[in-house]
């Protein structure tokens, strides 16, 4: 029997309508247009797409759904969306714009209801909770919320147990120690969630090598491995992370 | 005329994504087709083609289709005498199936045998939702069908999904995929296809997959 094939999934920083910081892995025209780079890697074999909005103002959400169905009309991949995400409306919003699942951060650590809620009016499968979590003592991980913030003092281990047993389809884990560092991810704490919940978990934050996605699988348990500035800078491309993968012994989609 | 594809709006999840790829692959192949989302009964009558999505909960999906007036006898009538070609997507194609078991015991259109039950793959380490790109592997009757006979055998596919449809029939299983176990990816008999995989999002195998159901005359 062979093993699924993991997902290897660009992340997106959104802010306005546009990327934060741009990406350069392409000739783009322009290179902080959100839907021109999901194009680009659509034709480059990425298995999903992520967008975080990361100012998340109320003001500023119509430029998001207006991103996400421009994308959603010219890119036919799975497309995750979060950033801001609070109510019932906000994923209804997003869904109909073309956002296949909506991914709920501090709204769920507020109130894990909600997740029960959404997952019952929307299917488990498009619910992902992002959880942020930061070592606080050795094997022992907290939430932290706002971009890591505000401490919650929540176990996250416990909370991602919570909320899978409340409905969520999957979990994107982000080590805010290791978010951005380049020194790849906090491997104990994806084994240990990705152990501890029956739904997939997206490993993320932290991604500097190609090594980086294989052991974030091997030695993780990862189901799905997200980075975001090794692609956009042209370290490597999809297809070079994908191969690297196979050839290390990871099933992917090539 | 245009010829008229119908995309039955229940209110479950993502139609314009259904919608837009379609359009897409009409447009690539020059033809002349009007893409309507719709909750009209009367629109489904007439219809030259039909396509049931879904997402969510399969029971939730069943109440709501069932909600719409005259719905489920529009399409009976459309797709089992006047034989329009139809196709399910995801819940869509699980709704077939005469019964679900996700929250409860829920009646489905019955119109291929089978149940919908809770994936449980063999290793207890796979996680569910099956949520990956994963080989379409089309069956001998598969294999036969025009609408599958041009794609790529073991071509890859976007699935979501926690349950699935168990065929009573194996000749009414055209393609399968494997997730400790088999697993129906496409269902099927005369002029009825049902998909669990989201073409919609399956890039170029999910519209290849597309154009040839805007190909098929059965």
């Amino acid at each position: 029997m062979s093993a699924p094939n993991v997902r290897v999934i660009p992340c997106l920083d959104v802010a306005d309508g546009r990327v934060v910081k741009g990406v350069n892995f392409v000739d783009l025209v322009d290179a902080g247009d959100p839907v021109e780079i999901a194009r680009a890697y659509d034709a480059a074999g990425a298995d999903e797409l992520c967008f975080l909005d990361i100012a998340a103002t109320h003001e500023n959400r119509g430029t998001l759904i207006d991103v996400v169905s421009r994308t959603a009309e010219a890119c036919f991949m799975p497309l995750t969306v979060g950033g801001g995400v609070r109510t019932a409306d906000d994923v209804r919003t997003l869904l109909l714009a073309g956002a296949d699942k909506v991914s709920v951060n501090s709204a769920a650590v507020a109130n894990p209801g909600l997740i029960n809620d959404l997952a019952q009016r929307f299917g488990d499968q498009c619910i992902v909770v992002a959880i942020d979590a930061k070592r606080v003592a050795p094997g022992q991980w907290q939430i932290f919320t706002h971009g890591g913030r505000r401490e919650t003092g929540i176990d996250a281990i416990g909370f991602a147990r919570q909320v899978a047993s409340l409905g969520a389809g999957e979990i994107l884990l982000t080590s805010m120690d290791r978010d951005g560092t380049r020194r790849g991810f906090d491997l104990e704490l994806v084994r240990r969630v990705s152990d501890a919940v029956p739904i997939p978990v997206i490993a993320s934050g932290g991604v500097g090598h190609l090594d980086d996605l294989v052991d974030g699988v091997q030695l993780g348990g990862a189901s799905a491995v997200l980075a975001a500035s090794i692609f956009h800078f042209g370290q490597a491309t999809v297809a070079q992370a994908k191969a690297h993968m196979a050839a290390a012994g990871v099933a992917v989609r090539l | 005329m245009a010829e008229r594809l119908a995309i039955v709006d229940y209110g479950a999840g993502n139609l314009r994504s259904v919608a837009k790829a379609i359009e897409t692959v009409a447009r690539d192949l020059g033809r002349e087709l009007q893409v309507i989302v719709t909750a009209s009964a009367d629109t489904v009558a007439t219809a030259d083609r039909l396509i049931l999505p879904g997402v969510g909960a399969f029971g939730q999906c069943a109440a709501a289709l069932r909600a719409l007036p005259g719905m489920e006898e529009a399409l009976e009538r459309r797709v089992l005498e006047d034989k329009a070609p139809f196709l399910g997507v995801c819940v869509g194609m699980q709704l077939l199936a005469r019964r679900g078991s996700e929250h409860g015991s829920h009646r489905g259109l019955g119109w291929i045998a089978g149940d919908v039950v809770r994936l449980e793959p063999a290793d207890a380490k796979l996680k569910v939702p099956h949520m990956a790109w994963s080989p379409v592997r089309l069956t001998p009757a598969g294999g036969a069908h025009p609408a599958l006979r041009p794609l790529d055998d073991g071509g890859q596919a976007y699935f979501v999904h926690s349950f699935h449809f168990v065929p009573a029939d194996r000749a009414q299983l055209l393609a399968t995929c494997e997730y400790g176990g088999e697993v129906a990816a496409v269902v099927g008999r005369d002029n009825i296809l049902g998909v669990q995989f989201h073409p919609e999002k399956s890039q170029a195998y999910g519209l290849a997959f597309l154009r040839s159901f805007l190909e098929w005359k059965p």
